[in-house]
């Protein structure tokens, strides 16, 4: 059995092992689809990202030097709005404007009895942070997270 | 990990001569069979932490290390101010000041069997664990600050626990140098609801027993005896530590090259001691430790509670609280000279002997107790720090079992559901919102804590004390 993956509308999701803790990896055909489908990974380290509704909507700004640090930068935002207003996110919208990105995440709060929350995120790292294009033209945006 | 990479220089202790831009060799300390089941990662990371500037004798893992962020989880580094020492965010971690406490109760397997499930049940409910549990405690922006900088001898000033409480825990329960103000509004308001909470992952509270005494001289100065329950609480600074570690770690990565810092790995993140961010991250470090210290407090008093209805006679007096993932100003003998140091500990606790200063007076004659995190199905120990051992990595040891296997295989092998009964077949309650949780924390998912145990007591790294089972285990 493979670690868990799965399909986005335009883009995948996939974890990868790490011995402590797990590795997030989103694949696109844009850098954007890219990080959404890093975000579903994200969701998915805590839950079944099928199991939370989209219903509210968190705006989400954030600015770095580089696409590897706005790529940490992202999903640390994702982590704090988790903490900060209890809730799961399962649908995003990116766009980047030069060396800042502009998001929307789009979730529910949580029920712990219905999403059964595994484990909260402490934080992206920048352990086997990358993001680049692969051979096939498509866009790979990953790191390990700390839970 | 390849032993060929490895000079054996003692039966647990493993050497790697410097080479490239190591400035100090890198040493291993474990039996062989742990080293060959340790994943290359970690020679790679204590060889990138010997890379670090003002890096001073070695770069040290414990036997139980495991693949980390820029440090291994278990590493061990120490960093002089006066050679260009650093300060990484990434050698402390995100959960800053993570620690063990352990109180003893006064009580016997049998006082504890007829209410067992009860207590259980009281504890899950008392406690809040998991993700999205929030506690009781709401901190406004004064009272926040008064408790970054007042750690746990704030909360006993606030009612949560006991006065004596305080000379049983590292620092006296309050770590000098905390710097509110450099700890910014996201992290604090990321606590705002989370004091008095264990948070989720490997975090638990236990109920345990004594099952086995090596040393009863020494357990009979830390107040127990086989037979007897004893509590322990692992948890950290919870989202504030989370957010710190978060903030500096960009911070120093980005400020790296500025300060012409080399960093092999980016989570390698580090400033000089003296300079502005490096200062800062201190003071808002130490603000996280105290942070932590508070959530135990606080905790504990919880547990107090929760044992008064059930079990009154329970005395539940603190026997100690260690941190395992902490940058601590010590003094150190290097090259015959007493220097001051900045040791980084990842994954790795204090382990002071008899005699040093910072052990309480009435632990003094034996040293420190050294409290090692088992799994929820095997064991925990509590050990004593020797003399040996702060020259051997700065006074530290290993800080618990440490991870065989990934959470992804963890989840392939076991149901949380499983889990849960087999173990309450042994005897052992376990409560937890997640059965997901549960299965990422399967007791086989981690390395013989005994092991790993007799691996720092071999090497003199600390000495076994006592082994403690679970009976009762709260999961976040």
């Amino acid at each position: 059995m493979q670690p868990p993956r799965s399909e986005t509308v335009q883009g995948s999701w996939e974890h990868f092992p790490h011995q402590a803790d797990i590795g997030v990896r989103g694949i696109g055909s844009t850098k954007e689809v890219a990080f959404e489908s890093a975000a579903h990974a994200l969701t998915a380290v805590i839950t079944d990202p099928g199991s939370v509704a989209p219903t509210q909507s968190v705006p989400i700004v954030c600015e770095a030097p580089d696409d590897e640090l706005l790529l940490v930068d992202w999903l640390n935002a994702l982590v704090y709005e988790m903490a900060t207003r209890k809730m799961l996110f399962s649908r995003f919208a990116v766009c980047f404007n030069d060396h800042s990105l502009h998001a929307t995440a789009w979730g529910e709060p949580i029920e712990v009895a219905r999403h059964q929350p595994a484990v909260e995120v402490k934080g992206a790292t920048y352990t086997e942070l990358s993001v680049k294009r692969d051979e096939q033209g498509r866009w790979i945006a990953q790191c390990v997270v700390d839970v | 990990m390849d032993l060929n990479l490895l000079k054996r220089r003692a039966r647990n202790e493993w050497h790697i001569s410097p080479r490239g831009k190591m400035r100090v060799p890198g040493v291993i300390y474990a039996t062989e069979s742990l080293i060959r089941d340790m994943d290359e990662k970690v020679y790679e990371q204590v060889t990138n932490v010997a890379t670090l500037p003002g890096i001073v004798r070695a770069s040290y893992a414990m036997p139980d290390a495991h693949w980390g962020y820029g440090f291994p989880i278990g590493g061990v580094a120490a960093f002089d101010p006066d050679l260009g020492g650093v300060v990484s965010a990434g050698g402390v971690g995100f959960d800053i000041s993570c620690g063990v406490r352990a109180l003893r109760t006064g009580l016997t397997v049998e006082d504890l069997q007829p209410v067992k499930e009860q207590l259980a049940e009281t504890l899950f409910h008392r406690i809040p664990a998991g993700v999205g549990s929030t506690g009781k405690v709401h901190l406004d922006r004064h009272e926040m600050d008064a408790m970054l900088a007042g750690g746990a001898r704030w909360a006993v000033g606030k009612g949560y626990g006991m006065h004596e409480d305080l000379a049983s825990i590292e620092e006296q329960g309050c770590m000098a140098g905390a710097k509110p103000e450099w700890v910014s509004d996201y992290a604090k308001k990321r606590q705002q609801d989370e004091m008095g909470t264990l948070g989720s992952g490997n975090h638990y509270l236990e109920v345990q027993q004594v099952v086995q005494v090596f040393d009863a001289a020494v357990a009979s100065i830390f107040g127990f005896r086989e037979g007897d329950i004893v509590v322990s609480i692992h948890c950290g600074s919870r989202g504030l530590g989370h957010q710190i570690g978060t903030e500096f770690l960009k911070r120093m990565a980005v400020s790296a090259a500025r300060y012409h810092i080399d960093l092999p790995d980016r989570e390698l993140a580090s400033a000089p001691i003296n300079s502005e961010v490096g200062q800062e991250y201190l003071g808002a470090m130490r603000a996280a430790i105290n942070c932590a210290l508070a959530n135990r407090q606080i905790i504990t008093h919880l547990v107090r509670q929760a044992f008064a209805n059930l079990l009154p006679q329970a005395t539940l007096s603190l026997l100690y609280d260690v941190s395992h993932n902490t940058c601590k100003v010590e003094e150190h003998v290097i090259d015959g000279t007493p220097t001051r140091l900045f040791v980084h500990r990842k994954g790795a606790t204090r382990a002071f002997g008899p005699g040093h200063p910072d052990v309480p007076p009435f632990l003094r004659a034996v040293g420190q107790p050294v409290l090692i995190g088992g799994t929820m199905g095997t064991a925990s120990y509590v050990l004593v720090g020797t003399k040996e051992s702060m020259s051997l990595a700065f006074g530290s040891a290993c800080h618990g079992a440490g991870r065989s296997m990934s959470r992804h295989q963890a989840l392939r092998q076991w149901q949380g559901r499983d889990v849960v009964k087999d173990l309450a077949a042994r005897g052992i309650l376990i409560r937890s919102p997640s059965f997901r949780g549960v299965a990422e924390e399967a007791p086989g998912a981690y390395k013989d804590v005994s092991e790993v145990v007799d691996a720092a007591d071999e090497a003199n790294l600390a000495r076994k004390v006592a082994r403690l089972a679970p009976l009762v285990c709260i999961k976040g």
